[in-house]
């Protein structure tokens, strides 16, 4: 992998975990809704790289699912905040994963083959790692709404799922 | 008119046919709810189908890790397999490796 884009990750998940760790008190449901939503509006758009970079079944198969799950969990996240009429708000910890994605999404779009496939493979499972770990440890507990805590622990469950399967994939293509 | 030889084939054919064909082949169903299989583990005879229902909004698969299936099962939807093999077939979800489930197809 990259030496860069290996940086850029560790700091990329360093910076989102911390974020929320030192401000979870401070962090509201609009927030924190709007954190998940953003995570996984990233990783659609990681995936739409995938889709029009690689050749590999296997990544092309994968990056299919990312954008099926992210946008299925997003469009039940959004009929939720309309029912409890609640607006995601945007706040720092949104704006950082988004400033670091613009970075990563620069780096893999310069890489093309087999390159590419173990870059995405390798970011998918360290960016499914950092998002489910600030999930489980820091915005789940901070969630106040039983409905939005629920459904973020269903998320949880299937990015858990993608971290699994981004492994195997990383595996596979050492 | 038919040669005797053939005949013969014939009956043992139709006869074989008989025996073979399940006496009542019966559907299994399995429920996908939570990113789990439930029941994780069923027992299946030759010519039984598996339904598996997806409850959940995401997709899921049941793949063989022998790759002898891959069936896909749609968010709220259900898909089918008939087992012919016997065996016992571990399986899993490809999409959420975790979920696991297994066929025992025993006679």
């Amino acid at each position: 992998m990259h030496k860069a884009i290996g940086a850029a990750l560790l700091a990329f998940s360093l910076a989102f975990v911390a974020a929320p760790a030192r401000s979870a008190d401070k962090l509201n449901d609009a927030q924190i809704a709007h954190i998940a939503y953003t995570a996984g509006d990233i990783d659609i758009k990681a995936a739409q790289l995938a889709l029009k970079t690689s050749k590999n079944a296997d990544i092309i198969a994968f990056a299919n699912n990312m954008v099926a799950d992210h946008q299925a969990v997003n469009d039940k996240a959004l009929a939720l905040l309309k029912k409890l009429n609640v607006t995601p708000e945007d706040n720092d910890v949104s704006k950082g994963l988004v400033a670091q994605s613009a970075e990563t999404q620069a780096k893999l779009a310069k890489l093309t083959g087999a390159e590419f496939d173990k870059a995405y493979a390798a970011n998918e499972l360290a960016y499914h790692k950092a998002v489910n770990g600030a999930l489980e440890q820091t915005l789940i507990p901070a969630t106040g709404n039983a409905e939005l805590k629920a459904l973020l622990n269903t998320g949880l469950q299937i990015f858990q799922g993608h971290q699994q399967h981004a492994e195997m994939l990383v595996t596979m293509l050492k | 008119m038919p040669r005797p030889g053939i005949l013969a084939a014939l009956s043992l054919a139709v006869a074989f046919a008989a025996l073979a064909a399940p006496a009542e082949a019966a559907t299994i169903e399995v429920t996908i709810a939570d990113m789990k299989f439930s029941p994780a583990a069923i027992a299946a005879k030759p010519g039984d189908t598996v339904t598996w229902t997806n409850k959940d909004f995401v997709a899921h698969t049941a793949t063989a890790r022998d790759k002898s299936f891959d069936v896909m099962v749609p968010a709220g939807k259900t898909a089918s397999l008939t087992v012919d093999a016997a065996g016992t077939f571990d399986y899993f979800c490809k999409f959420h490796p975790m979920m696991k489930g297994s066929i025992a197809v025993g006679e």
